[in-house]
């Protein structure tokens, strides 16, 4: 039982092609042999215990035994899990997700609207709360200790402690029942709209999302920027008596980028977990008030596709994060 | 075999020996003199106190239905009626206790299970390390709503089940944050003293490296309880916690918030507590992470900082 203290690190031969390009081949490479083995958990997951799918279907009083075996003849539940699996997962590239067990409908055009909506929420809300975070983070560190600073630290804490559903609770007696009413408490889209052709319908759920990863953008924000600027090179910098603007702008701040980045990157990860509850309250016609109702009916294949595209964008946002910030970060490039 | 643990060059780092013992005692009573850590305790223990002696003390059964619904407060319902005109109070009274067990539990699960599986990744190296890491990467490709909602997928909503689902969905965090930490301290004198002499790995990780992570592992078991209480109210929020007429602070919510213009406290109070809660535990973290770590920010935010992008070698 030999424990090696030190890590071996292979050299890195000069030959193959830009470093940078085998990180980001090799971060992506890596990003899909997640995501594949997340399918194989999601199948397994839904699809290992006795209570399969065609049970959920018939119900509790399905106990019929032809019956229950007719049906799973139809859903292909007699071959072996491994077989179930490929059919499965080509089924994902090919768009044939099987129907929902629910009402019959298929899986694809029964999410592909809900799709688009959460992809707007996710987005503005996206959009708007990162690039505040990352404002007032990076404003809070330049204050470092001054009044704003401690006001923001204390009311962010105060809020990143919050469950999503009590700050959509919040807004909706602030702004649309109890105190004012100036916006829908629900976002009920009519059917065959989407969120863009009513947006004052997305208007709470984006702001609640906004309220809940603002804080959180912030804080990161602020940590990365502090250490920024608490580095050798902006100490450097300040003993030669370069002007304190000079170093925020030149020193400190493309230092910063990259974990700005992540720090973006962090915020829609957050989202892809934050529309689910948010979605549910604001009756918001998304994947994630789907996925709620699919796990409340046991629809099978409808939870597996919802689970299988949150985890791509998670893992997806994570590549691209972490690419960009690769490319930022200049001691990155240098092969070791 | 006692094993004189040499002082290490670090000076008086919480974690260094000599302040082994008790050790978690001294940071929870220096954490509860700083202002931050007072509050926070006193929020989350006034919750604690409303939800465990709650039930002995409501005027009302939680589920009679003694009123019209959403009936305003009045001298004898002083919180007002629910949707189905029972009693809000006793509703509330009775509706905290059962959350907060599943919140302590699924913490212990998921700090137990991922203090474990970070040490060991971090202390047996190789081929363990990069089996549990790689374990760890799928499972943080969910987001924890998610993966709790997938596990309840599989045969409903069990309460013993959500607790089982958040504390696994909080495993993989927890494991990175402890693995970067063991890997410090396996680098010092006292573990390679008591390699040289023999012990075995398991030993050494419990009785050599554990003691030294307790700062890290009450920071995150703090971290944890706050995110816990936030998934297990969400997913109780959601309708997934105990069938309809037991008391849920969660399900309060979401069952009378059509009822929020004729009686919002029925909403009000139950998301009140919730929030309270959370804060208090919350700030409560915060001031052991700023005592026992000496660092204002967060393992997370730490992380982020100092674990940029992937790893470049291997």
């Amino acid at each position: 039982m030999a424990v090696t203290t030190t890590r071996a690190r292979p050299e890195t031969p000069r030959r193959v092609a830009h470093p940078l390009l085998r990180l980001v081949r090799r971060r992506t490479a890596f990003g899909v042999l997640t995501l594949f083995l997340v399918s194989i958990v999601v199948f397994v997951a839904t699809e290992i215990l006795p209570g399969n799918a065609a049970t959920a279907i018939l119900g509790r009083n399905g106990t019929n035994p032809t019956r229950l075996h007719n049906l799973e003849i139809r859903l292909h539940l007699n071959r072996p899990l491994v077989d179930q699996y490929w059919t499965w997962l080509s089924g994902l590239f090919t768009g044939n997700l099987g129907r929902s067990l629910a009402n019959g409908q298929p899986v694809w055009s029964l999410v592909e609207p809900r799709l688009v909506n959460s992809a707007v929420l996710v987005l503005v809300a996206g959009v708007i709360g990162s690039l505040l975070g990352v404002a007032l983070g990076a404003v809070a560190a330049l204050r470092k200790d001054g009044w704003l600073d401690h006001v923001s630290s204390v009311v962010a804490l105060g809020v990143t402690s919050l469950p999503e559903f009590v700050v959509a609770i919040g807004l909706i007696i602030l702004l649309s029942t109890t105190v004012w009413h100036v916006l829908p408490a629900v976002s009920l889209l009519p059917p065959g709209t989407y969120a863009w052709d009513s947006p004052q319908l997305i208007v709470l759920p984006c702001l609640t999302l906004v309220i809940v990863i603002v804080p959180y953008t912030m804080r990161m924000m602020r940590a990365a920027m502090i250490e920024s600027l608490g580095s050798d090179y902006v100490e450097m910098a300040r003993l030669k008596g370069v002007p304190e603007r000079r170093i925020v702008a030149v020193h400190a701040l493309p230092n910063a980028i990259a974990p700005t980045i992540q720090v973006i990157g962090l915020g829609f990860l957050y989202l892809a977990g934050g529309i689910v509850v948010v979605e549910y309250v604001f009756n918001f016609p998304g994947v994630g008030q789907e996925l709620v109702y699919a796990v409340n009916g046991r629809d099978i294949p409808v939870i597996q596709f919802i689970v299988i595209v949150l985890a791509a964008f998670y893992v997806f946002v994570n590549i691209i994060a972490d690419v960009i910030a690769l490319l930022a970060t200049p001691r990155r490039r240098i092969p070791r | 075999m006692a094993v004189d643990t040499p002082a290490t060059s670090r000076p008086a780092r919480p974690g260094a020996p000599g302040l082994r013992r008790h050790q978690w005692m001294a940071v929870l009573r220096a954490a509860v003199r700083t202002p931050r850590g007072a509050a926070g305790l006193a929020l989350a223990s006034l919750v604690l106190l409303i939800a465990i002696i709650g039930p002995a003390v409501a005027p009302h059964p939680p589920d009679a239905l003694l009123t019209t619904e959403f009936a305003k407060p009045s001298g004898q319902f002083p919180l007002g009626s629910d949707f189905l005109g029972r009693d809000v109070l006793s509703r509330v009274l009775n509706g905290g206790w059962i959350l907060l067990i599943m919140a302590v539990a699924a913490t212990v699960i998921g700090v137990a299970a991922g203090a474990t599986a970070g040490m060991s990744a971090a202390y047996l190296r190789g081929r363990s390390d990069g089996l549990i890491m790689r374990g760890v990467d799928v499972l943080l490709a969910f987001p924890q709503i998610v993966f709790a909602l997938l596990l309840l997928s599989m045969i409903g909503p069990k309460l013993w089940l959500i607790v089982i689902a958040v504390g696994v969905s909080h495993a993989p965090q927890v494991a990175r944050v402890l693995r970067s930490a063991t890997l410090d301290v396996s680098e010092r004198d006292f573990v390679k003293v008591a390699e040289l002499q023999g012990m075995s790995p398991a030993k050494i990780l419990g009785k050599e490296i554990l003691p030294n992570l307790i700062s890290p592992i009450m920071v995150e078991a703090g971290l944890r309880l706050t995110y816990s209480i936030i998934l297990i109210s969400g997913l109780a929020f959601l309708g997934f916690g105990q069938p309809p007429p037991a008391p849920n602070w969660g399900y309060m919510i979401n069952e009378n918030q059509i009822g929020l213009p004729s009686n919002p406290w029925a909403v009000v109070v139950p998301a009140a507590l919730i929030a309270l809660l959370t804060i208090g535990t919350n700030t409560f973290t915060d001031a052991i992470a700023r005592v026992a770590i000496g660092v204002e920010r967060r393992p997370e935010e730490a992380a982020l900082v100092t674990d940029l992008g992937p790893e470049t070698a291997e």
